[in-house]
């Protein structure tokens, strides 16, 4: 039966069951041989890198945890359209979105807003397309790394991990991800939006 | 009867009837020839009079008629004009029509805020797919726009005057629905305005149909305001027994829970029955309803995203019922 089985890959090879040569029998050889593979690794350069606190080099147009950005005015900018969710190949996005009330201008820029922003960031695989949605350039992704956790609910990010902070020191730079092509592609659009 | 030929397709139909609902009996024969029926914002088939104002229906008529065969001098509303022996319309085939109806379409986006992300009738507005297949890029106009504050008609209707059109639809609705109209159209041009004596509520029992009927985001339903976006909600058909009007109506679900009522729209966005307010703002629990199933939704519409149903009520007909426990016990025999 076995004589008919055809072989999946090339490496297979049949089993014998030969008698050993006497060298091939006191094993010292093949330990030897064995040995100097490890030992010459000992002398190699280390590929391993000492994250966090080395760490390597990253594209600048990296795409990373998300930002949910304020407007020069310290005020959120999404209204929750729902354009980065239906965008999202993922479906990584949820929100719930609420009426502005009087008073809360200098909270919210425009009548309506999200009030639950969720992107689970499990499901997510940072394409980026949540950005390129957005009409209001408000979800941006940052160069920061997602911080690793052993339970899976931390990584249902809410608007408290997502939005900038109000304060103009903590703020996050994306301009690096608003490179010249993206900065042209989106004047292309400037006459609709953020009138 | 007349025979018409609309981007040249024939067809006959009765006397008096208007190049538009030629060209929707076209698209009705065969669902192949959609291209050929022009847009209408303000035509509504049930409201008498309607139709004449967002001139969004233009077609050019090249042949007037086999008695008369000289071309119309410029582009007719199609709502409006009648099909006459032998008339040859253009509607996608003219080049010239198309960039006419790209002017229309730039005029009624002119005062229009353009604050889908934040309307309500974004991902159904009739206006987004008029000005996505015929409108333009970008918008020439560089002055202010005409602002207005939206305000509360009844308890039940947001009023934005920023996005109306004037398409007068809800004004036939309130004269030929309900009884006692009490808004309207006030002041002239480009300052008029929809509104209702001195902010007095809209309060009838078909009032709320200005919603279903209303093309763009004007008028929108204050029960849902800001509760979903459209495409995130499940469009189901349902009836209940009701006393004032069919109860044939969609239900717009999330989960479980209803959000939103409207009345059933055809394939030409129209409402054909309309229904009472009690049925579209007061049973919000899925009990008082008897679901039908999914309702149909274009493919090519942002609301079919996520939206899964049979592709015909036959097949759902013609499939016979899972037997369950004959199933379960066909596996264990086979396991056996």
């Amino acid at each position: 039966m076995g004589a008919t089985m055809q072989p999946l890959t090339n490496r297979s090879r049949v089993v014998s069951d030969k008698k050993m040569t006497l060298m091939e029998r006191i094993y010292l050889p093949a330990i030897v041989g064995g040995l100097s593979i490890t030992i010459r690794h000992f002398f190699r350069k280390k590929p391993t890198i000492q994250y966090p606190e080395q760490k390597r080099p990253i594209a600048e147009i990296y795409r990373g945890q998300h930002i949910l950005k304020r407007d020069e005015k310290g005020r959120e900018r999404c209204t929750a359209c729902g354009l980065c969710a239906v965008a999202c190949p993922a479906e990584a996005i949820t929100m719930v979105a609420a009426e502005r009330k009087p008073g809360e201008e200098h909270l919210y820029r425009e009548e309506k807003y999200a009030r639950i922003y969720e992107i689970d960031m499990l499901r997510c695989i940072f394409c980026g397309d949540c950005e390129e949605a957005c009409p209001k350039e408000a979800i941006f992704l940052t160069d920061r790394i997602v911080q690793a956790d052993y339970l899976r609910m931390p990584f249902v990010f809410g608007k408290d991990e997502l939005v900038e902070p109000m304060d103009p020191t903590k703020r996050v730079d994306v301009s690096k991800r608003q490179t010249p092509d993206v900065i042209t592609f989106k004047q292309e659009n400037r006459y609709a939006h953020n009138r | 009867m007349p025979k018409v030929t609309i981007d040249g397709v024939m067809i006959e139909v009765p006397e008096g009837t208007t190049i538009l609902q030629a060209a929707r009996m076209i698209g009705e024969r065969n669902k192949a020839d959609r291209h050929v029926v022009p847009p209408a914002m303000c035509y509504y088939t049930n409201l008498k009079t309607s139709g004449g104002y967002c001139r969004s229906c233009l077609v050019k008529v090249s042949k007037g008629s086999d008695r008369d065969p000289r071309p119309m001098p410029k582009p007719v509303a199609s709502c409006r004009t009648n099909v006459m022996d032998g008339m040859e319309v253009q509607n996608t085939t003219s080049p010239e029509l198309l960039d006419a109806r790209k002017g229309v379409v730039e005029f009624l986006l002119i005062n229009h805020p353009l604050d889908c992300p934040i309307c309500d009738q974004a991902g159904e507005c009739h206006l987004q797919d008029l000005s996505y297949e015929n409108g333009t890029e970008a918008s020439r106009y560089e002055f202010e726009r005409r602002t207005f504050v939206p305000i509360d008609i009844g308890d039940t209707i947001k009023l934005h005057m920023t996005r109306c059109i004037l398409c007068y639809r809800c004004v036939k609705v309130a004269d030929q629905i309900t009884d006692g109209r009490v808004h309207g159209v006030i002041n002239r041009g480009d300052v008029s305005e929809i509104s209702t004596y001195i902010q007095n509520a809209v309060d009838n029992d078909f009032s709320g149909n200005m919603i279903d009927v209303c093309p763009v985001g004007a008028l929108t339903d204050r029960t849902f305001r800001f509760a979903s976006r459209v495409w995130f909600t499940k469009p189901e058909d349902a009836h209940r027994s009701c006393e004032r009007c069919s109860g044939r109506v969609v239900l717009w679900l999330k989960g479980n829970e209803v959000l939103r009522v409207t009345g059933r729209k055809d394939q030409w966005g129209e409402v054909k029955e309309f229904i009472c307010n009690t049925c579209r703002f007061e049973k919000k629990d899925l009990a008082d309803w008897k679901v039908e199933g999914p309702r149909h939704i274009d493919r090519h519409s942002v609301i079919g995203q996520g939206h899964y149903e049979l592709e015909t009520k036959q097949q759902l007909l013609k499939a016979p019922a899972p037997n369950v426990p004959e199933l379960v016990r066909n596996k264990e025999l086979k396991e056996r």
